[in-house]
């Protein structure tokens, strides 16, 4: 545990700041896929000038997708839905102090929960129909195809 | 306060057994000679290493002669298969396998089917396991040898050897068992199973790593894949390991011990307890494998609608070392093979978890890990979006 994640995800899996969902939220975006075992779900709460009051989230997945979510949740907090937008993954990987290279889906996954919501509260805003929030399949681990997985496997068994 | 450390991986491995350790330390050193010198150094070589054999062979009661040093259970199952499928001048080129086979086995039959063999992988019910049925079924009159495992590592279930071994028999196919789970906890007896060959490995029975073992019942030809030496009866060449073979010698006696002095029952006892109290204590929580045809120390469960690493690490937190099936602890997106093959979703097989007890884990360890199971899963539930109903 130690080895595989730093102190900082550590701490943010074991003490997630901004945990659970909020009723009546301005925006809710849901990414990921139970199939790849990871799904988030990000709940905002957005003033008349467009600033994020409260966010929360709930996540499905390993410890780094429940660290992912709770810094990304920590970093839009306060901010424009604008300056949220311009936050990436990397961004929150970094302020993790870095995800082990087979980690670094979760943090997509973070950034697209945050896009979702935000695409969410915009329909809502504007009066368009809402859609349901989204559970297909993400493009960071949905993304791979049966067959995909079988050459992966298959160049694996080739060492 | 210091945390309470509570090792539940002996599935993965077990500690070396203190009277193992001290069996096996001379050989590092003072013994070091080669077994195969003739003076005096590689005659006290020799002789522990006849030892070990014979403690190892009379733990299933096989003949010295028909067991061969490999250098882990996984080069055992290479040797066995691959071996077999060389040595046979028959023609027959159907092999079969299950598919919940430990990955020594499965990606040797995947690579034999890419080198002009027929792969069969045979489905398994929903507590894992093969039935003779499905067995009788697949085998062919061109069905050259059928390997399935003796006991699952990742749900426990224990297969009935004896049956499908008695079907290749009838067919004249080899039957080769992988024994690793099963070795030293559960009695195993070659002279009386239709069993040609079976894998063991000396770390999953309070035996050191880099050891393991093939038995191969006399008179079947096995082709090497290690060439040289001609050591191993020329089947596995390599200076032997003579440390190693000592403490699987030493771990073989250890395992007969155990078993008269009652620790399959002491072990299954309070595995029950566990097995229970989570059930009982966790909602949307059960069992993966069968409930009695089991492993004694072996305890698996799958936990709704959280993910098994979440779990994994909280509970390594608590001093607990427990594993999962989970994509996330695998390092692929995907989910354990041997919960998918037995009908479980991918998200429920997320939530795999696995406890697996050893000689040292008592019923104080058994209680801490039902006082803090429970409330590291509700912690999780709390952060999931799927709600249990």
């Amino acid at each position: 545990m130690q080895q595989m994640y730093n102190e900082k995800v550590i701490d943010y899996f074991m003490n997630p700041r901004n945990v659970g969902g909020i009723p009546d939220a301005d925006g809710v975006g849901e990414v990921g896929n139970p199939r790849c075992g990871d799904v988030m779900k990000i709940y905002l709460d957005v003033d008349e000038n467009e600033v994020i009051r409260d966010v929360k989230f709930e996540t499905f997945g390993c410890a780094a997708a429940i660290a992912t979510s709770s810094m990304a949740t920590e970093m839009v907090k306060g901010l424009t839905i604008e300056q949220a937008l311009k936050i990436t993954n990397r961004e929150v990987a970094g302020e993790l102090g870095g995800l082990p290279p087979e980690k670094l889906h979760c943090s997509l996954l973070a950034e697209e929960a945050l896009r979702a919501a935000v695409a969410n509260y915009r329909e809502r805003k504007s009066g368009s129909a809402i859609s349901p929030p989204c559970s297909v399949n993400c493009g960071s681990c949905g993304g791979f195809e049966a067959e995909e997985r079988f050459v992966a496997e298959t160049s694996r068994v080739a060492e | 306060m210091e945390v309470r450390k509570v090792y539940l991986d002996h599935s993965a491995t077990t500690p070396v057994a203190e009277e193992v350790f001290g069996a096996m330390a001379p050989y590092f050193t003072e013994a070091m000679g080669n077994p195969n010198s003739l003076h005096q150094w590689g005659r006290e070589a020799r002789r522990a290493v006849d030892e070990g054999r014979e403690s190892v062979a009379s733990l299933i009661g096989a003949g010295a002669a028909e067991i061969v040093f490999t250098g882990s259970g996984s080069a055992a199952d290479n040797l066995a298969i691959k071996g077999a499928a060389y040595a046979d001048k028959s023609g027959r080129k159907h092999i079969i396998t299950s598919a919940v086979e430990h990955h020594a086995i499965m990606d040797t039959f995947k690579w034999l089917g890419k080198m002009g063999y027929d792969a069969t992988f045979l489905p398994v019910d929903e507590f894992g396991m093969v039935s003779p049925d499905v067995l009788r079924n697949a085998i062919r009159d061109d069905t050259l040898i059928v390997s399935v495992m003796h006991a699952n590592n990742e749900v426990g279930s224990i297969n009935p050897i004896e049956e499908l071994g008695a079907i290749c028999r009838e067919r004249g196919a080899l039957f080769h068992t992988d024994a690793v789970q099963t070795a030293g906890h559960v009695p195993i007896d070659v002279s009386k199973l239709p069993v040609d060959m079976l894998t063991m490995s000396a770390h999953k029975m309070y035996g050191p790593k880099g050891i393991g073992a093939l038995y191969i019942r006399r008179g079947i030809k096995l082709v090497p894949i290690v060439h040289g030496g001609g050591q191993e009866y020329g089947i596995r060449s390599g200076t032997e390991n003579t440390p190693g073979i000592v403490g699987f010698g030493a771990a073989a006696r250890l395992a007969e011990r155990l078993r008269e002095e009652g620790e399959e029952e002491r072990i299954s006892r309070i595995r029950d307890k566990l097995l229970d109290g989570i059930i009982e204590r966790i909602p949307d929580s059960f069992v993966t494998g069968h409930r009695t045809k089991r492993l004694p120390f072996h305890c698996s469960v799958c936990v709704k609608l959280i993910e098994g690493e979440g779990m994994l690490l909280r509970m390594d937190y608590a001093g607990i070392g427990v594993s999962s099936g989970s994509a996330c602890t695998s390092g692929s997106l995907e989910p354990s093979h041997v919960l998918l093959a037995m009908g479980l979703d991918h998200a429920t097989a997320h939530g795999s978890v696995r406890l697996t007890l050893g000689k040292g884990t008592t019923e104080e360890d058994i209680d801490y890990v039902l006082e803090k199971f429970p409330p590291i899963v509700e912690t999780l539930r709390k952060m999931s979006p799927y709600k249990g109903g």
